[in-house]
This record gives structure tokens, sequence and C-alpha cells, in this order.
């Protein structure tokens, strides 16, 4: 069965590339445009992986990794932020957060498979 | 894996989700009051720049990656309280959105913007920015592949993996990047499990165990590290050079057979990971180049094919078997071609949105748009020409359509009203619907004004109610009782009817009185490319379009009649339809005049059914349209030409016009 990737952005475009990019890489994807909504569509939906953002509005993607790690299905699925950001503050509080990893964007589609495959290989 | 046309695709996506949040930038900036300026208000502009500043890079546009990153700068400086928002650095902001404008514009068509673009809004958007921004530190977390060293030396490493207990808290799997090492080159991993605990000490939730692993690999410590990059912070890591081994790729001697063959498959996998440039960009002009050579390709193929037919086949069976594989490829490349012109409706269904919402707040209604089939893909030029007949069509809906939330819970309805826009593939054309549950067409109120205006003949009582809501596409048609600035803008749905028919469309509408109304467009997926019956009158060619036609028939003699005064008519089954000659219309020479020992083609017009009188059919063929209108004014009657597989010009009918060509023709007799 193929496994189940959740994209969290409240960006359309980064949403429809990791969603596009995923399936043609043999992904489920379920998208979410922040963290409330990701929560939503993850209690209907068991996902293997988790790709947020981590600036959006209603619940950022701090809220969300903390959120997640705090749900007993979620507790060891991994999860990797998406940041833009270059200073390690970001990097640290997602960690903290209990994030597995980051991607820093821009990014190209190959790269997203890269480490998407690197935490949850399909 | 990713082709082209999904990341241009996706770039344009890009493109048109940035204009709209530059779009919001604007706004939000014009709405900032340095006095009151708040976090919520900062952040949303911060998200704008943020998101156009991440899809960028994606995309390849460094320029818009450099330049939202220092304007970005800026704005986070303002969100952290370290450079107030004022109406001097506001002004610049403005100003440093119009530059990221114009480059998503240079983006959009092609083309790069002129290096010092900006400069200036650069340097000062830097002096703002009081602190120096960032550096983007292009390693940092980027899982860039390692660059590979010119020579083939390979080192042994021995690398001590001990994570810490709370490992699987950050849902990291040790298994995963075990088998992510074992990627760089020859791996020997043990594992150790002396801190393993009794069972009935052990949380299964901990990680007890600890690597050992040597590995013989031509990559980096950095390479090797990297593979631990997300744990580092949570293990014991130790990577050490053991002794240094020289093996050179290119020359196997040195080697055993075994290490050979790990040298090959290295080299392969390199092969693989290098980046195999997933897109580029291609200049419009030249996607049209390509498509129009590819319908010269067809008429070629198709002339090859008809000189061929005549060829004794035992003969020349491999030419013909030839022919016959060019005409599949043909067909082939056809379509990919055609493809690549290809884009999702949700570039038009995108902007709609907000037209909705604007209407809903200017009119005081409650109006919800339900989008489905954005994806739905429909060449370039049927989307150019599709946006404003949408456009207004949902404009019609919003303001017409649905009524004020009092009236709606009058009716018994939700407060909310709902539009549904859908788009979908059927058939080898693109159906549209939008769909409302507001009030429905007031027929009551269409006849009327249809009276005032001198549209129907009579007191309309003739009128079935559907012909009564196809009044409203008639010219010169609005039935807002004040024209509003909404969707009055002297454009009816006479304009839209006619813009969808120019396209080879339809347009159908189906009235629910008091349930709303269902607006469908249909059309086809391309305008370069027409599936058309060749028809012979006389020595003339014609081409009839397919999907007008209805059926073929040979009369018996005496069963197309005169009727005095108007046309020749056809008894098909009870319902007198309308004949034509083309001969006579076009005065050719030589063509059958008595229908029996002809045939007649039915179509249906937007006029109603009809039948047009030809000598033969000679075939169906898919026909490439070349436009007259470079060379000529608009024929009445002809939408195009085409050459034929023989090389002869063959014109295209246009049948919505030919039942108007013989009305005038036989009023000048």
């Amino acid at each position: 069965m193929a496994k189940k990737a959740l994209t969290v952005d409240d960006s359309r475009t980064m949403r429809e590339m990791v969603s596009f990019t995923l399936k043609g890489a043999g992904y489920e994807v379920v998208e979410a445009e922040d963290g409330k909504d990701a929560l939503v569509k993850i209690a209907a939906n068991k996902v293997d992986v988790v790709i947020t953002d981590l600036n959006m509005p209603n619940m950022n993607g701090f809220e969300l990794i903390r959120a997640l790690r705090a749900d007993s299905n979620y507790k060891f699925t991994p999860i990797l932020m998406l940041t833009t950001e270059g200073d390690g503050s970001k990097k640290e509080e997602g960690k903290a957060a209990g994030a597995t990893g980051w991607i820093v964007k821009p990014f190209n589609p190959e790269k997203l498979v890269e480490v998407v495959k690197k935490v949850c290989p399909c | 894996m990713t082709t082209n046309t999904d990341l241009e695709r996706f770039k344009q996506s890009y493109i048109n989700e940035s204009l709209e949040l530059l779009a919001e930038m604007e706004e939000r900036l014009l709405d900032l009051d340095p006095e009151t300026a708040d976090n919520e208000q900062l952040n949303a502009i911060f998200r704008c720049a943020h998101s156009i500043k991440g899809g960028s890079g994606a995309f390849g546009l460094t320029y818009i990656t450099n330049f939202t990153h220092v304007l970005e700068a800026l704005l986070d400086a303002m969100r952290e309280g370290k450079v107030l928002p004022t109406r001097d650095a506001v002004d610049i902001l403005l100003k440093a959105t119009d530059i990221v404008h114009q480059m998503v514009r240079a983006a959009q068509e092609g083309t790069t913007p002129a290096t010092n673009l900006g400069k200036d809004i650069l340097e000062k958007l830097q002096q703002y920015a009081s602190h120096t921004p960032t550096t983007e530190t292009a390693a940092y977390g980027l899982f860039d592949d390692t660059p590979v060293t010119g020579n083939a030396d390979h080192t042994t490493y021995s690398i001590v993996f001990a994570p810490h207990l709370n490992l699987f808290a950050t849902g990291n799997e040790p298994l995963l990047l075990l088998q992510e090492l074992a990627k760089l080159g020859d791996a020997t991993i043990v594992a150790d499990t002396t801190k393993v605990p009794n069972l009935d000490a052990l949380d299964p939730e901990q990680c007890y165990l600890s690597w050992n692993i040597t590995l013989v690999t031509d990559k980096s410590v950095a390479a090797i590290k990297e593979v631990f990059e997300f744990v580092e912070d949570a293990c014991d890591l130790s990577v050490t050079a053991q002794e240094k081994e020289i093996r050179v790729a290119r020359a196997p001697t040195v080697d055993t057979q075994s290490t050979t063959e790990t040298v090959v498959k290295k080299d392969a996998q390199n092969e693989a990971k290098t980046p195999a440039s997933g897109t580029i960009r291609v200049d419009l002009e030249k996607v049209d180049k390509l498509v129009n050579m590819v319908g010269e390709l067809v008429i070629t193929e198709a002339m090859v094919r008809m000189q061929t037919r005549t060829l004794p086949q035992e003969q020349f069976s491999d030419l013909l078997r030839g022919v016959d594989a060019l005409a599949h490829h043909m067909r082939e490349l056809q379509e990919v071609v055609m493809s690549v012109r290809m884009q999702p409706v949700k570039s038009i269904f995108s902007r709609l949105p907000r037209i909705v919402r604007d209407i809903s707040t200017q009119l005081g209604k409650d109006i919800r748009l339900v989008v489905s089939g954005e994806s739905t893909e429909v060449d370039k030029t049927v989307i150019e020409q599709l946006g404003d007949p949408l456009t207004h069509m949902i404009r019609n809906s919003a303001d017409h359509g649905i009524e004020t939330p009092e009236k709606r819970l009058a009716a018994g309805k939700p407060a909310q009203g709902t539009i549904h826009l859908s788009a979908e593939h059927r058939g080898g054309r693109i159906v549209i619907e939008i769909s409302d549950d507001g009030a429905g067409i007031n027929r009551e109120k269409v006849l009327k004004k249809a009276l005032e205006k001198g549209l129907v003949a009579g007191d309309g009582s003739s009128l079935s109610p559907q012909e009564i809501d196809n009044l409203i596409f008639h010219a010169g048609f609005s039935t807002a009782d004040v024209v509003s600035n909404i969707s009055g803008r002297g454009v009816g749905m006479d304009v839209v009817r006619r813009n969808i028919e120019g396209m080879g469309g339809l347009v159908q509408v189906v009235n629910r009185p008091s349930q709303g109304s269902t607006f469908t467009v249909s059309l086809p997926l391309t305008l370069a490319i027409l599936d058309g019956m060749i028809v012979r009158v006389g020595n003339e060619n014609y081409i009839i379009p397919i999907t007008s036609i209805i059926e073929t028939l040979r009369p018996k003699q005496g069963e197309v009649r005169h009727v005095e005064g108007h046309k020749d008519v056809l008894n098909v089954r009870g319902e007198f339809i309308p004949v034509i000659y083309l001969y006579q219309l076009f005065g050719i020479q030589n063509a059958e005049a008595e229908p029996s020992r002809a045939l007649i083609v039915l179509v249906e017009s937007r006029k109603g059914k009809m039948g047009i009188v030809v000598d033969e059919l000679v075939g169906q063929q898919q026909v490439v349209i070349k436009s007259l209108s470079a060379n000529a004014d608009p024929v009445e009657g002809i939408s195009g030409a085409t050459i034929l597989g023989d090389g002869k010009v063959s014109l295209i009918l246009e049948v919505n016009d030919l039942q108007g060509l013989v009305g005038r023709e036989q009023k000048a007799a």
C-alpha cells in the first residue's frame, strides 16, 4: 500500500508542488492549508509522513508539530518542516517541538523526494 | 518524474498566485497605519513576501528570490519592532511590491528583467533594515548532492553511531539512517546491544541500540555527517578516517573483481544522481511554431497516404506498412504537441472567488462559491478566450441569480447562496457548469422585456418556457431593473454566447424557477484541429465539423418539398427541416441538383436543424484549421480553411451562418 503524506502549507503553489511531486514518487498525498486544517484532515486519515510549512495563519507549523507529538497516533511519525529562514533558531525550535527534519525552501522536486524518502521510504 | 510541462504548469500557478499575493500585499500595505500597526498585519504582509520568495527558487527565478529576500528582511525587522513602519518605509515597501510585480510579469513572459531593475529600491530596503539581512547559507539543511571529487580516492571510515535514548521522540528511525549510510559505499554495520536492559526495565519508546560501522567510500566526512543531520543533537557520532586506499576506477587491474563491481556500481549511481535539469523555459512563439509545423506534417502525411493508397499491396508492402506507422506516430506526435499547450482551467477559475466576494460585499449578499475540476486542462487559446465570458457568467449568477439573505430566508432557503462552478472533460470537449441556487430566471419578466424591445413577434404566447429562457442570449437583452456596475457593463449574455460560439462552443441554460439556474458551456479542447467530414459538391470539397452533424440520409424522390415563398423542406420522421443547396449558395457547376440522387447531411445549428445537400461524402478526417482572417475579410458561412491530403485547399463551413445566408439569398432573388 502506498505511503500517505500530508502536506501543510498556506501557499497553494507549494501545496500543489509538494503534492504533485510526491504523487509522482508513489506517495498518496493529503493537503491541508494550515495547522488547524491539518489536524482535521489527519483525524479522518492516518498519514505516514507530514511535510509542514512553519509560517501559516490560524495554527503555525510549530504548534502543529507539538499537537501531533502529543497525539499517540503521531508520536513517532516523521515530520519534516519547510523553512526559508536563514537562522538556526527556527531549526532549533522545530527540533524542540519534535520535528524529524527540515527542508530549506527553495528546493527542487528531486530534493524533496530524496528527503521524504530518507525519513519515510515508500 | 516531473516533466517540463508539469513544471511549466506549476510556474503558471506560481505566477498567478504571486500576482494575487502582490495584490494582497499592496492592499494590506495601504491599510497599514503606522500608529496602530500590529503584528498580525505585519505577519500577513510578511507571509505574502515569504510565499513569493518560497516558490521563486523552484522555477529558477533567482532575481525574485534575491529581491524578496531583502524585502522580507525589512518586513521581519518591522515584525520584531526593530524598524517602525513609518509612512516613508511603507512607501518603499509599496515600491518594492511594484518591482516584484514587474519581475513576476517578466517571468510570465519568459523574459529576464534588466539586472538593475529595482536596484535603488533594493538599496533603500537595505538601509531601512538596520541590521544586515541574514545571508542564506546555501548548504544549510539542503541535501545537496555531495560534489563528486575528481579522483576516485576511497577512504575507510569507522563510524560510531550511538543515539540518545529519546531519538524516537522526533520521529527518526535509525534503520533508515543506516540504510542511507550504506548507500554511500561499502558498509559493514554491527549493532551494539550491550545497553539493552532486561525486559522488565525496557521502555519500548526508547532507543538502547548503538552501531559500529565500517564504511568504504569516496565521499567526504561532511557527506557522512549529512546522513545524520537530522539527529546530530540526538546522538553521539564519531567519524574517523582509518587508512587511505587508492582505487582508480579507470584502472580495474588494481582491483579484485568484487571491488571493480563496487566501483562500477558507484559510478552508475553517481550518474543517476547527476541532477537532470527538470525544466526548460520555452518561448510561447516556439511552441506555436511547433504546433504549426506538426499541422503541416499532418497534411503532408495525409498527402503521402493518399498517393500510396493505390499502390499494389503485395509489391509495396514495406512502404505501405511504413506509411501506416507514420500515420500512427503522427497522431501521437500531434497529441503530445497539443498537450504542451494545455493548461488547467485553474488560472481562470482562481480569479472568480474574489469577484464573488466583492459582489457579495457590495450587494449585501452572502454567497459561497464552490469550485471543482480546476485541474481540467484545455488549450491555452481557449483559456485566454474563456476568461471574460466566464467572469461575466459568474457575475451574472451572483448579481441576478442569488437573492438577498432576507429574500432567501423568506423563500425558505438558507441565507447563504451557493454557486457551483465545475469543469470536466466529456467526450473530447471541456464542459463547464455554473449552477446557482438562486431565484432562477424570471420568465414573466424576461418575456415582458423581450416584448418591450420587440425581440418577440406577437404576444409571445407561442413560446415554450425554454424558448423564453433562451431569450436572455438575445442581442441587447438585460433584465436587471437598473443597470448595475456589476453585470451591466454593456456586456450581455449575447456577447457571452457569441464569444463561446466563436470558439466552436455551445452555451445552454437550464432554468428552475425559484430554485436557481444552471449554465452549461461546452468547448472543444483545442481550436487548432477539428474533426471534419469532407463533402463533395461538384468539383469542390468542403468540410463540415463532425460535432454539428446529426445524420446523413438520401431522401426518396419527392420527399424534399418546395414550400411556396420558403426554403425547401424535408420531412424527417414527422419533423420539417429546411434544406439548403450548397451548389446554389456557392454557385458551383456540375453539382447534383436532385436531392434523391444526392445526399443530405443533417446538422444542428443555433437556429435549429438544417439539411445540407451535397453530392457525396468523401471521408472523415482531422483537419488543421487555417485562419482566413490573415488574408481575407471574414466570409459569412465559412469559419476557416484547411489543406487536404491531395494538396487542395478546402473551406470549413460555419453551419450557424449558412441559414442566414440562404435567407438573404432568397430575398435578393
